[in-house]
């Protein structure tokens, strides 16, 4: 028997404020512990809590460009449980009424276009980080009420691959709005997986299991994976599956038992009364839809249509959105912008991939790669001296025509210069002159580089071509 | 079974909710409890006789909307000063008993 695994996400997103959810500590990464916090995030008896506007407005925004509704009645819950990452003993969340309903997104996985249903996205604090060592664990409040968005997903995916691409599309659209950074190694993005199988030949959902505590997306990727294999398995066997929760075990590669149905939390949920309710009328809405920044797919389709760059450059530019500015940037300084693309696409990506660093913090500037096209088109340096000068402006930055002069890359495209060279290379190459001569065409390109190298580099292939076959013809 | 003890008021489990609680109850003390618990439920029982008809779940009791504040960090409180009151400490952190799961 086929089984087929459906797979719900939960997703929990750190929200890009410079202050926590209900109080004004700092939410700086890597500051020393326990240095962002107050009487309110340290869950101090009496300590009020009041909503971060800007919190509220990245969930609204997070939700507009995820076709979700925006509640007009939204409210705060106390989730009770008893954990030291939470010593007033409550999680504020939301529990029956969240900021968005429903929704969905449409992203590109396995050569075709997939939509997923959300279910919705509400609003919550993040807890204390606990270390644990030997017999006692260590906590730091630095996290602890940081805002978090927690986007559940329908159990819409059949494979750990399209929940996989589901999250980079997700991720690159939150950057794009401005939601969040999403950066993985800084805890900005985890998901919890829902996960059961069914027999292909029958309707409805199987008995799930929810993993938990997947930081990266190659551990939902595996951890999907083993998870329904170890379903698939036990069916198989004859047994069958329990609900509960297990923990995915990057080093084993396993899912482990955390706790069985019978200790499922009852978290006992009521409406906070130290905060009140939150109201957005359709106005609101509508002003926040108005300035929703343009999305990963329509600023595809407009570098296309914009700079008549291929489908294929668009995508590759608009995948990142600091990339995609930075063409954006130089394409409109230039009259080349296919030429500015493959800069970005080859040279700019491949340096950026091995340095591992990011387009912001690099010296070279839009403008100064628009210069760099000019003076190529106008042949006054030739590509692999171009090269040569974009490697300068990737690492300090500066004036391309001047740091062609400063490592003498100008091109030699003086006639009479070339033509010298080129009947030295032709007299001190003359069985290879003959090849040519003689029909064997691959000998021409041999001669090009015994003349590019008289020219230290320098020379203009295109014109050196020239002028060899022309005397070769002969 | 949680649903079950959710919906019914007539009787508090102390146990079950001690647990939840984590604590560890006296017989003493479980029965002191179970005594105020109900009599608690029973004060708001007396709200199950008004007629509620018609009228709007309030989500709060103060009729007020949208209390916000900007998004403008302040500095935390000087560390000495968070860790001074903890029961144990380590000069960065809070230490408590080991916990996991």
């Amino acid at each position: 028997m086929k089984y087929v695994p459906a797979i719900g996400l939960e997703v929990h997103v750190q929200l890009l404020t410079k202050s926590k959810l209900f109080c004004a500590c700092r939410t700086d990464f890597g500051a020393e512990p326990n240095t962002q916090v107050c009487p309110v995030c340290l869950g101090y008896p009496g300590a009020l809590p009041v909503i971060n506007r800007e919190a509220v407005r990245l969930t609204a925004l997070a939700g507009l460009m995820l076709d979700s509704k925006i509640a007009s009645f939204s409210k705060f819950d106390r989730k009770n449980y008893f954990y030291p990452d939470m010593p007033k003993n409550y999680q504020i969340s939301q529990y029956d009424r969240p900021l968005c309903l429903g929704g969905g997104l449409a992203f590109e996985t396995g050569g075709r276009t997939r939509t997923v249903r959300l279910n919705r996205i509400h609003l919550e604090e993040d807890v204390a980080k606990s270390m644990h060592a030997g017999a006692r664990s260590s906590v730091d409040f630095n996290r602890s009420g940081i805002p978090l968005m927690e986007l559940v997903t329908e159990p819409d995916f059949a494979s750990a691959q399209e929940a996989y691409d589901f999250l980079l599309a997700l991720r690159q659209i939150l950057v794009y709005g401005g939601v969040s950074r999403c950066n993985l190694e800084q805890g900005n993005l985890r998901c919890d997986v829902n996960c059961s199988v069914r027999p292909e030949t029958r309707s409805g959902l199987g008995v799930k299991t929810e993993l938990k505590n997947l930081n990266t997306f190659k551990g939902v990727f595996n951890a999907i994976e083993h998870e329904a294999a170890r379903q698939i398995g036990i069916l198989e066997g004859g047994g069958v599956i329990r609900q509960e929760t297990r923990r995915w075990d990057t080093d084993a590669g396993v899912t482990e038992l955390m706790r069985s149905k019978e200790d499922v939390h009852d978290y006992r949920y009521f409406p906070d009364p130290d905060l009140m309710p939150i109201t957005l009328s359709s106005g609101q809405v509508e002003r926040w839809r108005s300035e929703l920044p343009e999305l990963p797919r329509q600023r595809r389709e407009r570098l296309a249509a914009e700079f008549g760059i291929p489908a294929y450059d668009a995508g590759v530019l608009a995948a990142d959105k600091a990339v995609a500015d930075f063409f954006e940037d130089a394409a409109r300084l230039s009259d080349n912008p296919k030429a500015v693309s493959n800069w970005v696409m080859s040279d700019m990506l491949r340096l950026l991939s091995e340095t591992g660093r990011s387009i912001e913090d690099i010296p070279v500037r839009p403008a100064a790669l628009a210069a760099l096209v000019k003076l190529v088109d106008g042949q006054a340096v030739n590509m692999p001296g171009a090269r040569e000068v974009f490697e300068e402006l990737f690492e300090k930055g500066g004036d391309p025509a001047e740091i062609v002069r400063a490592r003498g890359l100008a091109q030699v495209s003086d006639e009479g210069a070339l033509e010298a060279m080129a009947e030295q290379a032709i007299a001190e190459n003359a069985k290879s002159a003959a090849d040519y001569k003689a029909g064997k065409t691959a000998a021409l390109q041999f001669l090009i580089g015994q003349v590019m190298r008289k020219s230290k580099g320098k020379a203009n292939p295109a014109g050196v071509r020239e002028i060899l076959k022309r005397r070769l013809s002969g | 079974m949680n649903e079950e003890k959710r919906g019914d008021c007539s009787r508090i489990d102390v146990e079950y909710v001690a647990r939840l609680a984590r604590l560890d109850l006296e017989p003493r003390e479980a029965e002191l409890f179970q005594r105020q618990l109900t009599q608690i439920v029973e004060y708001i029982r007396a709200l199950q006789g008004v007629d509620v008809e018609g009228v709007e779940p309030m989500a709060h009791a103060v009729a007020v909307e949208n209390v916000f504040r900007g998004d403008v960090p302040r500095d935390g409180l000087d560390r000495d000063a968070v860790l001074a009151n903890a029961p144990e400490q380590d000069g960065e952190h809070f230490r408590v008993p080991l916990i996991v799961g």
